[in-house]
């Protein structure tokens, strides 16, 4: 039985999770720069940030680490889920279990991790650094996902076309992919969300010369106020507000 | 005669706009093995839900032993189901499952533990007290389950389609022994099921339903012999049916009949007039075949044709296409005067069925 | 190359390059000397293991160990009833509302601690409305509080310990319920003798998932902690990116791996007692 009990908690959960970024995006559209004083409709943080050419590329560039790992991890980590799913091979029983560790560890181990085999391999710190970190954090979130979607798979399809002579290339060009097409867009969507979320891992593996937002943005918000924020934040609410509605536009559009 | 244990009057249930029950009574024997028999959907499973308070009845009372319990919420009632499912807790042993009831009602452990062990004695899983579920086999589950439910010595045991999980042998079996534990614990058992084998093979009494409605209650021999509608008549056993024309009244409840073109003596139960149209039911095994040759020229029958025929073992059945068209299902024992009857596909046969052995009922619109 | 191949390679290589192979460089480095020159150097040695239990580190550790600590039962506290809630909802408004649970994240984490400065500051949200109200004075000294950290680390972390919870509870046969109701359990009974036991696993992969990483948020501290209230992240940070003393680090690093082994292994236990299956493919995510 659903009481009202329950339903006012999970009311002011939301409201819990929702207020600050609530305050962010009204913030953001605010004349006046402190406080919690509406002075009027303004689009002037908007333009302050548009101009501030070092905040507006460390956005671009997080925007860009972003869809670049969400796109490798996707296809990095159905490659996999694919592997784990169907083949024998040794050492399977290793590879799910380094994946459980990227899961279940806390990002600054893993920060750590990567800070030390880039310096080994010599990996300059920046573009490539990211990237890597990014993908692979984000591998075991895919793979799960895909994974689960495989397992309700029904066997007999892929019996049936190596029947009629499909080789393993093309059996998951046509059969599977087609059919785990849900899991992995919504692998792309969780490694985007991943990558866009990330703090820590970003501090660990950024350098100069690559800026991101957490990074930059750091600095600003220890000191004091900073109007560019809200924008920043209410930006990146709408554009992955779209991406999902697009996501999903598509996911109906398939089904069609 | 026995008290009645539990009554159920004008029990009216609705599942979103649906109304699953509408009207219900029912009225059972304390001490009884009483079985609710009928298709998927026909409610059964409700009426044993409300009775056990999982479900609330719109309308209607029941009353257990004279009190009421429809307003009592279900872990207040003492009425135990064994589930369907079993439905054993995984986090617990054997012991503690069956020992469950027992602690909810603050009984003390030094009371609980003869307890259990006599109701797992009763069952016959002593040794398995310290297992979990998963280590145990679908039959063993089902005994702890049983296990759990008597322990606690309710009034009234309901069984919801419980061995149905079981395969064929094993669930002979179970149906064996739970007619024993019935008899030996002196509980009143309500059974649930679709299976009108084991409705007839395990019952007392049995009320077979359909659409929510009560279609008939009796013994299994009166169910299975004397059915009062089409439906019951189709829902245990197969049946063959035959459409007649009374023609006139021969005396106590005999009439001469037209069935389907042979005039015949019908023994039938009620009143009936020239010209009423009534239904004759006949079993596979109330029927009688015999070759051709051998049919006697003095007896009215039917004469048709071998379609199919099956050896089960115990019985030869057989598919005969009568002249009229209508198609007979006749079940024959191998006995000591016919070892050897057989018939090949397509043969000539004379079938009739023995004289008295007809089950008449008046005419049914659908 | 063959299909097969590509996919088994691509898996193993990347695996290893970029997981298992760091891994055992982090082992390795937290058993070399410092260096501040070099980052690390030979001999090896214990010798940051042993700095572990230094009273300024051992005290900071507790200290971390307590925030999260707090941090993980509040969730625990919220998250529980919530994820009941809704994971008795029917399919549709269940994965609406934890969707929408989820849209937050979209704005980077560090946005969102920061908003939560604006919050608790002292011209933030809950002063100025108490101000206004008229029930206090002045404004209260709510941010740079262990408070303030624990909101903070709360707020970002609450989602992942419903998450678990919401699938545990899916999987509670609601039949065991009623049969617990057919037994004679109460309201209380049912929930001590049948739901909290088999969503233990639940609770502690929630639990898992909160406190582990909560230990490592050194940016929540940071912005909301100010120099008193500090996180083991901090303090790894601190030394990686600052004094320097990788094999120090590395080793506080692996003291949270061990840590992390030890709650694995208890999650294994609670569902090896509902004799269910832990692993990838079967946890509670």
């Amino acid at each position: 039985m659903i009481t009202p009990f329950k339903w006012s908690l999970v009311g002011l959960v939301f409201v819990y999770l929702y207020l600050p970024i609530a305050i962010l995006v009204i913030n953001s559209f605010n004349e006046s720069k402190y406080g919690f004083e509406w002075k009027g409709f303004s689009l002037r943080w908007y333009e302050k940030l548009w101009h501030n050419d070092a905040l507006m590329q460390a956005f671009t560039n997080s925007l860009l680490i972003a869809t670049l790992a969400a796109s490798a991890a996707t296809v990095i980590g159905t490659l996999m889920a694919l592997a784990v799913y169907r083949y024998q091979f040794h050492m399977k029983k290793l590879a799910a279990g380094l994946l459980f560790v990227v899961l279940m560890s806390p990002d600054i181990v893993l920060a750590i991790t990567f800070l030390v085999i880039f310096i080994v391999l010599g990996i300059h710190l920046g573009f490539w650094s990211l990237l890597i970190s990014h993908i692979t954090f984000c591998l075991p979130f895919v793979v799960i996902t895909v994974y689960a979607q495989l397992k309700g798979f029904d066997r007999n399809l892929l019996e049936a076309a190596r029947d009629l002579g499909a080789g393993e290339w093309r059996s998951f060009r046509t059969i599977v992919l087609p059919l785990v097409m849900p899991a992995v867009i919504a692998g792309w969507l969780l490694s985007f969300t991943l990558s866009l979320d990330d703090v820590i891992i970003s501090t660990f593996v950024t350098g100069p010369g690559f800026e991101i937002l957490p990074i930059r943005v750091y600095s600003m918000v220890k000191v004091g106020v900073s109007p560019e924020v809200n924008v920043l934040a209410t930006l990146l609410l709408a554009l992955s507000l779209i991406l999902v509605m697009v996501a999903a536009l598509l996911g109906r559009m398939r089904r069609k | 005669m026995p008290d009645s244990i539990l009554v159920l009057s004008g029990i009216t249930k609705r599942f979103d706009r649906e109304e699953v029950l509408k009207g219900f009574d029912l009225t059972i024997k304390d001490g009884e093995f009483f079985t609710l028999l009928g298709p998927s959907g026909c409610g059964k499973s409700t009426v044993l839900r409300l009775i056990a308070g999982l479900e609330q009845a719109d309308a209607g009372s029941i009353r257990l032993a004279g009190h009421e319990i429809a307003t009592l919420p279900a872990e207040r009632r003492p009425v135990n189901t064994v589930f369907q499912s079993y439905a054993l807790f995984p986090h617990m042993n054997v012991f503690d499952n069956v020992a469950f009831g027992l602690r909810m009602s603050g009984i003390a452990r030094e009371e609980i533990t003869p307890r259990v062990n006599e109701a797992l004695a009763a069952v016959r899983l002593s040794d398995y007290a310290q297992r979990r579920p998963h280590q145990l086999s679908g039959g063993q589950q089902q005994r702890v389950a049983i296990a759990r439910a008597v322990v606690n010595r309710p009034r009234v045991l309901l069984l919801d389609e419980s061995l149905s999980a079981l395969d064929y042998k094993l669930r002979r079996q179970m149906q064996i022994e739970l007619k024993q534990l019935q008899r030996k614990l002196g509980i009143t058992f309500i059974y649930v099921t679709h299976d009108q084998e084991e409705a007839l093979s395990m019952s007392d009494r049995v009320l077979v339903m359909d659409q929510g409605r009560a279609m008939q209650i009796g013994t299994p021999r009166e169910i299975y012999e004397e059915p009062c509608n089409l439906f019951v008549a189709r829902f245990i056993g197969e049946i063959n049916i035959f459409s007649a024309t009374i023609l006139r009244p021969l005396g106590e409840y005999r009439y001469l009949a037209q069935v389907n073109g042979v005039e015949k003596t019908l023994r039938f139960e009620q009143q009936a007039a020239a010209g009423d149209e009534v239904h004759v039911l006949l079993r596979p095994e109330d029927l009688r075949v015999e070759y051709i040759a051998d049919a006697p020229v003095d007896r009215s029958g039917y004469v048709g044709a071998v379609l199919e025929r099956n050896y089960t073992g115990q019985t030869l059945d057989s598919l005969i296409r009568l002249e009229s068209g209508q198609d007979l299902l006749v079940s024959e024992f191998f006995n000591e005067d016919d070892p050897d009857i057989d018939y090949r596909i397509g043969e000539r046969v004379w079938v009739d069925w023995v004289a008295g052995w007809e089950h008449v009922i008046a005419k049914e619109s659908w | 190359m063959s299909f097969r191949q590509l996919a088994i390679g691509v898996t193993l290589a990347w695996l290893a390059l970029f997981v298992l192979a760091p891994h055992i460089l982090v082992l390795l480095t937290s058993l070399l000397s410092p260096d501040t020159q070099q980052l690390a150097s030979y001999p090896f040695t214990l010798e940051s293991y042993v700095r572990l239990w230094e009273p300024v580190y051992a005290s900071a550790f507790w200290q971390s160990f307590w925030l999260s600590l707090l941090t993980t039962g509040i969730c625990l506290l919220i998250g529980y009833p919530f994820a009941w809630t809704l994971a008795r909802l029917p399919k549709l408004p269940r994965a609406l509302l934890l969707f929408l649970m989820m849209v937050p994240f979209w704005t980077n984490s560090l946005i969102r601690t920061y908003a939560i400065k604006l919050i608790l500051g002292a011209k933030g949200l809950i002063n100025s409305t108490l101000l206004s109200l008229g029930l206090i004075d002045a404004p209260l000294q709510l941010l740079y509080t262990p408070f303030a950290v624990i909101f903070g680390l709360v707020y970002i972390l609450l989602p992942f310990m419903v998450l678990p919870l919401v699938t545990t509870f899916s999987k509670l046969d609601n039949r065991l319920l009623e049969a617990a109701r057919d037994l004679g359990a109460t309201r209380l009974q049912r929930f001590m003798q049948v739901i909290l036991p088999l969503s233990m696993p639940g609770v502690i992969a929630g639990s898992l998932i909160v406190f582990l990483p909560a230990m490592g948020m050194f940016y929540v501290a940071d912005l909301l902690g100010g120099a008193k209230n500090l996180l083991l992240g901090n303090i790894i940070k601190n030394q990686f990116l600052v004094v320097r003393d990788w094999p120090f680090g590395a080793a506080l690093s692996i003291t949270l791996i061990v840590l992390m082994g030890l709650l694995l292994r208890f999650y294994a236990l609670a569902n090896r007692r509902i004799n269910r299956q832990g692993g990838l493919d079967d946890n509670a995510l």
